[in-house]
């Protein structure tokens, strides 16, 4: 597979002389001061050559911290927010790591007692800079560990910019913001669209409540804006969402059903609207933006973009691009199948041209020897115009092993009136059995006031 | 309302759902000659555990299941005790 050098990111300064910002809750830094400029106190020296792990808890100082150690550093362990810090010197060791970079905020831990220690600060002090060293430097990330133990995978900045540049034109006038983390893939990879394309990029903030979000979306003037399916259905519920009006708009990490698409479409009559599929090992696969769920059947087969996708005989996509990782770091684990395609453990169905994603492959609930992909009931359930989100789960069952119930959140509050709950609820049921098969019918319905979104932006599946 | 009347009010709604017919709920009625098939069966327990808070049989550590229709009310008027 052919591998493309990509210059450093700091390069990607002197594509514009304007100012650029990342912005957290609490505070600003224009990150094109890094042309002349420091956030590590001027000690990148120190870091040249060595394996760095990112221990910074801010995503601002994450931000400015990988911008100045790309190309410097041998390679960067980016360290998600909620890492368990038990495994954390396991994790260290077999990434060979010797130095740490962190900021004010870093919850300390014997791991990271390492012989480089370099703070960060949120902004941009005026030093002198050399030319980067220019080494090639690996970026391991950690999966999100939605099942198991959380693996570390290593990617380059060719594999992780080549989605970006195949498609996007620098648009300096563009300000992205995302729902992500991005100090995992989906969202590093906004970090690496706003960057590259010379944009300012408002970030997340763990724990922020979603209206005060969408202020500061609003404030910012946010002109991109990506998110989960889950994100998404959780600001939608949300009246703020009247104050953005992004130009784009994009969905990845879960399933896009056509509810979503079709509210993002109402809400956001101008905006375009893409969702991609994309997976920390496989790499960014592909954009849809004809604004419908699923991708046209012509994806599977040809190579588009370098990237080359078949259906595996367990209904599996399977994925050898460019774009994916190169290797597990600490596990004899191969990332690929023997002809190099990454399996991603999503299950894909074929109807008409199209092909629809039904579910995870372990996700599947057997009632009675019948099968069911949660997320195939879940996308019925949200077409109905009073509910906001869904989740679907497996419940033990005495004569059929197991059975499908659902939580649901509705858009408003039925005011607590059980009479009107009622009448919603069999009105989702009746719409399950007018499009599902009997079994897939949930048995129970239960109305919840919310649902929890994991640390990766996607509706949390391990328990209620 | 009592514990046979939910069980009974039940049993009719799966099986409008279902588009089955009943037969007639007599306290001799054998469950599998009811109408309702195996899934019916697994979502009237499940919709029993919504409403009256418990699974009998889940919960049990034999794997009894009851013959007719006055013995599977027994079960649940058993358990909600």
């Amino acid at each position: 597979m052919v591998r493309v050098e990509a210059p450093s990111l700091r390069h990607a300064l002197a594509n514009t002389s304007a100012s650029r910002f990342f912005w957290d809750r609490t505070a600003s830094a224009c990150y094109t001061d890094l042309r002349h400029g420091t956030s590590l106190g001027g000690r990148l020296a120190e870091l040249s050559g060595r394996s760095v792990v990112l221990a910074t808890e801010s995503q601002l100082t994450t931000a400015l911290a990988l911008m100045e150690l790309d190309g410097w550093a041998r390679r960067i362990v980016i360290l998600p927010p909620d890492v368990d810090t038990a495994d954390l010197g396991a994790v260290l060791a077999a990434a060979e790591i010797d130095a740490a970079v962190f900021d004010g905020k870093t919850q300390q831990s014997p791991a990271l007692n390492l012989p480089v220690r370099v703070a960060c600060v949120p902004n941009v002090v005026p030093a002198n800079v050399s030319p980067p060293v220019n080494c090639h430097t690996e970026w391991l990330l950690m999966t999100s560990g939605t099942t198991g133990v959380p693996k570390l995978v290593l990617h380059d900045v060719a594999g992780l910019t080549a989605a970006v540049r195949a498609r996007s034109v620098a648009d300096g006038a563009a300000v992205w913001g995302t729902f992500y983390d991005i100090r995992r893939y989906g969202g590093l990879q906004m970090y690496l669209r706003a960057v590259l394309g010379g944009a300012s990029l408002v970030l997340s903030s763990a724990g922020e409540p979603v209206a005060d979000h969408l202020d500061r979306l609003a404030q910012h003037g946010v002109t991109h804006l990506s998110g989960t399916p889950s994100h998404w259905r959780r600001a939608l519920m949300n009246p703020a969402i009247r104050k953005i009006a992004p130009r784009y708009v994009r969905l990845s990490g879960e399933i896009a059903d056509q509810a979503i698409l079709d509210r993002l479409r109402a809400t956001f009559p101008q905006a375009a609207i893409g969702h991609a599929y994309a997976s920390t090992e496989a790499g960014v696969a592909f954009d849809v933006n004809d604004g419908l769920a699923g991708f046209p059947a012509s994806y599977i087969g040809p190579i588009r973009d370098g990237v080359e996708m078949k259906v595996f005989s367990d209904g599996s996509l399977r994925i050898r691009s460019p774009r994916a990782a190169r290797r597990y770091i600490g596990t004899g684990q191969a990332l690929a199948d023997a002809d190099g395609f990454v399996d991603t453990g999503d299950i894909i169905e074929q109807r008409g041209d199209r092909y629809y994603f039904a579910g995870r492959k372990g996700g599947i609930i057997n009632i009675g020897g019948l099968k069911v992909h949660p997320e195939e009931i879940e996308a019925v359930i949200n077409q109905h115009p009073q509910v906001g989100m869904s989740r679907v789960w497996s419940k033990q069952n005495p004569i059929t092993g197991a059975i499908a119930v659902a939580d649901v959140v509705l858009k408003s509050d039925p005011d607590g009136a059980c009479a009107q709950q009622t009448m919603i609820k069999d009105d989702i049921l009746k719409l399950c059995r007018e499009t599902l098969p009997r079994h897939k019918v949930p048995a129970s319905i239960s109305f919840v006031p919310a649902l929890g979104i994991g640390a990766a932006g996607k509706l949390a599946r391990r328990e209620r | 309302m009592s514990v046979k009347l939910t069980i009974l009010n039940q049993i009719e709604r799966v099986a409008r759902e279902h588009g089955k017919i009943l037969a007639p709920l007599k306290e001799d009625l054998v469950l599998a000659d009811c109408g309702l098939d195996s899934l019916g069966f697994a979502v009237l327990v499940a919709r029993l555990e919504d409403t009256l808070g418990i699974d009998p049989f889940t919960a049990a550590e034999d794997a009894y299941f009851p013959v007719t229709l006055g013995e599977f009310v027994k079960v649940y008027e058993h358990g909600a005790r």
